[in-house]
């Protein structure tokens, strides 16, 4: 039975389970209020018969004495299907008609009587089984009461029979609901079995499985659906993961390769002096790898979206001139102009902190790229509203990223100088573009001067959302 | 390790005055023994005594029955969490300086720690140099409540207040961020300072910046205050940040 218990754990056969239940109180109220309903109906049919024979058997009476009333009674006690006719004494003993016995007391009353009686007819078998029946009684002025009834088998054999119908009827639908119930919940645990199959292949590492999709459209179609395109939005982050961790073990092993020779160098140095430099290479060499890791942990975690709880409205001017300030003497050493063009009271949604370190990331890129060629001349900043929301700018005049490119220098660890001859994780741009995600903006690159292919420069906007006024 | 240090701290403490004077003794509450034992060794090449605690019951008892120049301790540990001990001790109205040591690097994690009582916060990993750094200034702010109007270091004068500074009683022109770099340095003079402080607490942003921009600072401010003089005041250290400093 255990199977049924599983069955009645679905939802959907406990929901029918409730329907069949409401059902039946609604259909047997139907069927009391029918039976009753039509019975009174009957009796009343039943009372109108009685009513009108009553009326003759009284005319005969009146017209033709004691005589016609016994012509008339007769003829009628002998129709197939007769009513009940009496004629009793005052004492209520049975003179004449054709009923064997009644229910005492009932010549008592006068008129209708009050309530259905028993009593037994002359069959051809003798004395018949007990028959209920309503009756008028009257008294002529001889003494002689005169009863005139109807037999309630009709109304009776007529709810009885409505009465098995209908129970006919629910029984059949009882039995059609429990069947469809089955067949319902057997197919719901079916597809619920495949879904679970399916998932258990999934969380064995296989995520290129997908939930089975029948085509019915139903709401299991369309939470494997749904599902689906989770499983679709995983695995694209699992493969960007394991491209991340592929480029991470590449990157890192470089720099630890280098390390490691440079300590083994150390140690074969006798003088003291010259030692202590390469000692000193190897910390620093640390130190770099230490950021590396830093950037690396500060991108995941901006992408997984943890610091979101500290947005807070930050005040973007602010941040963007002391950028200006804090960049202002390297950009100046590294023969570089850096202007800066500043709209004030710009106040975004954000986090201080990330945006600053996103600035100083894009300040400290197009320092680097642009040094070194020859006239790149200056670096500009700048901040602005426009329709669009707010941007903010980093533009260098240095040898720029090709279009085609552009996609790729935001991923982490590419860096388009394969010789990697500038100093740099490679992470920089990830992590701006992590954190204008955050900020429910844009990373854009562009052109600075287009017409000059040779030197076109890196424009890297960020743009945030226009802050609803 | 584990158990040594306790007899050690109660003979240190009482007799060592507290602050700059004779060797600072601190509390290491780490519950990776590698990292701790690398810790406590390198802490004693620099001339600080360590002890250590690998759990934070031990810490918290150690913290409140001996007296420390500075707690470090780790944010998670075993037996009862960083950020408690630090809350404990403070109720406790111990207000040794406590540097969090913590894997969460994450802006409001800072938040958190400095909130729960903790002074100075260091993201993991950290390069040592940057930890003992802190640590130094952390033990010095201890004994030094920053109540000076004038700091000076040789014959130079940074005055608070009227934000002038002099050397040999002629004034030197800086801008207000050369101001507020040459003050946080002399308020540690003496002391290394790293790139990160520095960015920390003149220009409130708190990462490591990665390339020579502080340097650069540093660079104008020195050829401002040392352009025309043969005593050299600023000095880098390498490897490491910077340290003003009268060498006489």
């Amino acid at each position: 039975m255990s199977r049924f218990r599983v069955l009645f754990k679905s939802t959907a056969v406990r929901l029918s389970a409730l329907y069949i239940l409401l059902f039946a109180i609604c259909a047997a109220t139907l069927v009391f209020y029918v039976t009753a309903m039509s019975e009174r109906l009957l009796t009343g049919q039943i009372r109108d018969a009685v009513r009108q024979e009553v009326e003759q058997v009284q005319r005969a009476y009146d017209t033709g004495g004691m005589n016609l009333l016994l012509r008339t009674m007769e003829r009628r006690a002998r129709q197939p299907g007769a009513n009940l006719y009496i004629i009793a004494g005052p004492s209520g003993d049975i003179l004449a008609g054709n009923v064997a016995s009644v229910q005492p007391g009932v010549f008592e009353e006068i008129g209708w009587t009050s309530a259905p009686f028993i009593y037994q007819r002359y069959t051809d078998s003798g004395i018949e089984r007990r028959h209920k029946a309503i009756a008028n009684i009257f008294v002529l002025d001889n003494g002689l009461r005169i009863l005139i009834g109807r037999d309630l088998g009709d109304p009776e054999r007529f709810r009885l029979l409505v009465r098995q119908a209908l129970m006919v009827a629910l029984a059949i639908m009882g039995l059609g609901a429990i069947i469809i119930w089955f067949a319902i919940g057997r197919n719901a645990l079916k597809r619920i079995d495949r879904m679970s199959d399916a998932s258990k292949k999934i969380m064995a590492g296989d995520l290129s499985q997908r939930l089975p999709v029948g085509g019915s459209g139903d709401e299991f179609d369309r939470l494997s659906m749904s599902l689906n395109t989770m499983l679709e939005r995983i695995e694209k982050l699992n493969e960007g993961l394991r491209q991340v961790s592929d480029n991470i073990a590449h990157d890192l092993k470089t720099p630890l390769t280098r390390l490691r020779n440079k300590a083994a160098d150390a140690l074969d140095i006798s003088d003291g002096e010259t030692r202590r430099t390469a000692l000193e290479g190897i910390i620093s060499e640390s130190d770099q790898l230490i950021r590396t890791f830093n950037a690396l942990l500060m991108i995941s975690r901006v992408e997984a979206g943890s610091v979101a709880a500290e947005m807070s409205p930050v005040e973007l001017s602010a941040i963007v001139s002391d950028s200006a300030e804090l960049y202002e003497p390297a950009a100046e050493e590294a023969g570089l102009d850096l202007s800066s063009s500043i709209e004030p009271d710009v106040e975004v949604q954000g986090n201080r902190e990330l945006i600053g370190q996103a600035i100083f990331n894009l300040l400290d890129n197009a320092i680097k790229y642009s040094s070194d060629t020859e006239g790149a001349g200056k670096v500009s900043l700048k901040l602005s509203r426009r329709p669009d929301g707010i941007c903010l700018s980093v533009a260098d005049h240095g040898p720029g990223v090709p279009a085609d490119r552009r996609d790729d220098v935001v991923k982490r660890f590419v860096r388009l100088d394969e010789s990697r001859s500038k100093p740099g994780t490679g992470l920089g741009l990830s992590l701006v573009e992590a954190v204008m995600e955050l900020h429910n903006g844009r990373l854009e690159l562009s052109d600075t001067d287009p017409d000059k292919p040779e030197q076109r420069g890196l424009t890297v906007s960020m743009i945030f959302p226009a802050k609803a006024a | 390790m584990s158990a040594a240090p306790q007899e050690n701290a109660l003979s240190l403490a009482e007799t060592q005055p507290v602050g700059n004077v004779g060797r600072m003794k601190i509390l290491i509450i780490e519950d990776d023994l590698e990292a701790a034992v690398y810790l406590t060794k390198a802490f004693r090449e620099a001339g600080i005594v360590a002890d250590h605690a690998s759990d934070g019951e031990s810490g918290l008892f150690m913290g409140s029955e001996n007296t420390y120049d500075v707690i470090v301790i780790d944010r998670m540990l075993p037996r009862r969490d960083g950020l408690s001990v630090i809350s404990e001790l403070r109720r406790k109205a111990i207000h040794t300086p406590v540097l969090i040591l913590s894997a969460l690097g994450q802006v409001d994690d800072r938040v958190t720690g400095l909130r729960a009582g903790g002074d100075d916060y260091l993201p993991k990993p950290y390069a040592f140099s940057e930890l003992l750094a802190r640590v130094e200034v952390l033990g010095r702010r201890k004994g030094t409540p920053d109540q000076d109007v004038v700091y000076r270091v040789g014959d130079l004068e940074l005055d608070r207040l009227s934000h002038e500074v002099r050397r040999s009683g002629k004034e030197i022109l800086l801008q207000p961020r050369e101001f507020r770099l040459l003050e946080y340095l002399m308020k540690n003079a003496g002391q290394v300072v790293t790139r990160t402080m520095l960015l920390e607490n003149v220009w409130d942003y708190h990462f490591d910046p990665q390339t020579n921009v502080i340097d650069v600072h540093v660079s104008r401010l020195r050829s401002k205050i040392e352009k025309d003089y043969n005593q050299p005041l600023l000095k880098t250290i390498r490897g490491a940040g910077y340290m003003i400093k009268d060498e006489g």
